[in-house]
């Protein structure tokens, strides 16, 4: 029992363990090879961080749950990405146009209902079906796109509003707008994963699916709720970024579901379901911004930003399987 | 006995569900476009999908072995970027550039062979994970720029994407050929067999003296060996390549050998079944195309189509439309 404790020390501190060795390491890696003056441990430098994270992070506390429940969304870049063009081409509808202002605020609304709207057809599919939600969201990850590329070609849609820009840089203390959605966001998913009856369902869901059936969980309104969530989060994500930044790619986003899922497992979410944590994920968001962000520091390029993440998100499932297994008598085959 | 034959029809229709789908597909769409079935067209279409059909064809393997590859599209990026820059180097040229290609792709597919297999990691995250490292590594090898061919007058290579012997074009005769192979090794050789048998339920296979990592290890052989060569196609075919000319085509082959049948929880699906997958990928584009609607429709009917093939594969196993979930 004693060591089941201590085993779980170890599994949950890691991700903490793990941002603090790569702040000493970027810390005083940076006073050697880093052509910049400032030091890596900055305040600036960290507010900064974590306005970039937020993007990634507001997702991935979407695909926590999504994840804890069994299931995965591969579709959150296209979601990412329409939303983005309804946000900003949408401003320039005439009646909106006539609005002056006031068409902010509708805007996100129109672009936050194009998520949840998303994420309900994912949701009513895996309900409806019984496709595994890996096939679905991935058919409407070509789907979404495909939809993105209908709406304005190859083109980009820019719309630039500079008292929504101004709301996007606005700070409380030095922390900007996205940081505080995505701090925002984190606590209250916390909060309903860990204290209220659908988080606790969401982990039943996830375990154990004919349980759940039995004790009267209705697992498919369940997942269909969270489907919505994560494309409304999806659509939060993409509101933040590009109140502040006013021009869309067709191709952005791309990726970004697979940032998520990596930025989940680093935090300690099972891909079977059952287990994991928002406060994991939100380690997990921070590692690899953290080591995006170092590596650069000291002069690294994308390349082997690329290479070490991949690399290191194979050594933590190394290592989980090695902390799992062990005292577990597990039958060897 | 009429009925019986029928009812063996009717089973079969069942079965070959999406043989019929893309039957009737063909014959519709030819006799309202009859260009749509032209001898150039047939060949045009089969051409562009044989770069996806050649990874689609190692991935059978993977899937049906019970694994996902989520790095094929990274790793052929890998693949193209580096034997076009062995091929620029003097000390190899295109004699060496090929075969030292292969190797390192399949020394990489040998990797996450080993991972999945031997150290029994998820080959989900781990193939993510080798998604971005080897995007690192072709990032580096290239050092971001583009890779060309200076003189393309002067070198045989472009043979492998541009050239054609007997009127058929090479790129289909090696996706032919190559699905001819794979598809007798995984039918009627006790290897296929094995494959099964791992995906299919993989501790009653170890009990039976399967040794099931290697047998999984071989399927990322298999899987990486098809990426070098549809890299070498699209390398040929272009004299060049960009560091992302893979990117994202993971998930499109992912779905052509879902569409084609095989069940991602492993043991099921055939060579055969996966190129009627990626034909019907191929065709619907082309349709598409033909009918003069925009290119990225084409996106959201293979969503469409996709979720239908799937539905229905599984409605008709359960003997239900719609699922059981409460």
């Amino acid at each position: 029992m004693k060591s089941d404790n201590m085993s779980n020390l170890i599994k949950n501190g890691a991700i903490w363990g793990f941002i603090v060795l790569e702040l000493i390491f970027f810390q005083i890696a940076g006073e050697f090879w880093s052509l910049s003056e400032r030091a890596f441990m900055d305040l600036d430098n960290m507010l900064l961080l974590l306005k970039q994270s937020a993007p990634i992070g507001i997702i991935a506390v979407g695909m926590t749950v999504i994840m804890i429940n069994g299931n995965i969304d591969l579709s959150v870049g296209a979601t990412y990405a329409l939303c983005a063009i309804v946000m900003l081409d949408s401003m320039s509808w005439p009646f909106m146009e006539s609005l002056g202002d006031w068409a902010i605020p509708l805007a996100w609304l129109f672009a936050l209902l194009t998520g949840a709207v998303l994420g309900l057809i994912n949701g009513i599919i895996v309900w409806k079906t019984g496709v595994d939600a890996f096939i679905v969201t991935l058919g409407s990850m070509l789907g979404y796109r495909g939809l993105v590329f209908m709406y304005n070609g190859e083109n980009p849609t820019y719309h630039l509003n500079w008292t929504m820009v101004d709301i996007a840089e606005w700070d409380l203390f030095g922390v900007e707008t996205p940081a505080l959605v995505f701090l925002a966001v984190a606590l209250i998913v916390w909060f309903v994963m860990t204290r209220t009856v659908h988080g606790r369902n969401a982990y039943a869901v996830g375990n154990n699916r004919e349980a759940a059936v039995n004790a009267a969980i209705r697992v498919g309104p369940h997942m269909l709720i969270n489907f919505v969530l994560i494309g409304f989060l999806a659509a939060l994500s993409a509101v933040t970024f590009y109140s502040g930044s006013g021009s869309v790619n067709p191709n952005d986003g791309m990726l970004f579901e697979l940032w998520a899922i990596t930025a989940v497992v680093l935090g300690g979410t099972k891909l079977i379901g059952g287990a994991g944590s928002i406060v994991g994920t939100f380690g997990g968001v921070i590692a690899i911004q953290l080591l995006r962000k170092g590596l650069g520091h000291i002069g690294a390029d994308t390349a082997t930003v690329n290479l070490v993440i991949g690399l290191i998100l194979i050594a933590v499932l190394f290592l989980d399987r090695q902390l799992n297994v062990k005292g577990k008598e597990e039958l060897k085959v | 006995m009429a009925e019986k034959n029928l009812d063996a029809v009717g089973r079969f229709l069942a079965r070959q569900g999406i043989l019929v789908a893309f039957v009737l597909f063909m014959v519709g769409f030819s006799l309202w476009n009859p260009r749509f079935i032209d001898i150039d067209n047939v060949f045009g279409v089969i051409r562009s999908s044989a770069i996806l059909g050649v990874m689609a064809l190692g991935v059978t393997f993977v899937v049906i072995g019970g694994n996902l590859d989520l790095s094929v599209g990274s790793l052929m990026s890998f693949s193209a970027i580096v034997v076009l820059d062995l091929h620029e180097n003097p000390a190899f040229g295109p004699f060496l550039a090929i075969p030292v290609m292969f190797a390192m792709t399949m020394a990489i597919g040998a990797l996450i062979g080993f991972l999945v297999g031997y150290l029994r990691l998820n080959s989900l995250i781990v193939t993510l994970g080798m998604l971005s490292a080897i995007h690192g590594l072709t990032l580096t090898w290239s050092g971001g720029q583009n890779m060309d061919i200076a003189n393309q007058d002067a070198t045989w290579f472009g043979v492998f994407g541009r050239g054609t012997a007997l009127g058929i074009p090479i790129p289909v005769l090696i996706f032919g050929l190559l699905a001819a192979v794979l598809a007798i090794l995984l039918a009627k050789t006790p290897f296929g067999r094995k494959v099964y048998a791992v995906g299919g339920n993989g501790t009653a296979a170890t009990f039976s003296g399967i040794p099931r990592a290697r047998v999984v290890f071989f399927t990322y052989l298999i899987s990486s060996f098809c990426v070098a060569t549809a890299g070498l196609i699209q390398a040929s075919r272009t004299m060049g390549a960009q560091n992302t000319v893979g990117q994202g085509m993971e998930l499109e082959v992912l779905a052509a050998v879902i569409l084609g049948g095989a069940s991602l929880l492993g043991g099921s699906g055939t060579v055969f079944k996966t190129v009627i997958g990626v034909l019907i990928l191929g065709f619907i584009q082309n349709g598409l195309l033909l009918a003069g609607l925009q290119f990225y429709v084409q996106f959201v009917v293979t969503w469409v189509i996709i979720i239908l093939a799937v539905w229905l594969d599984i409605a008709t196993k359960r003997g239900k439309l719609w699922s059981a979930i409460a």
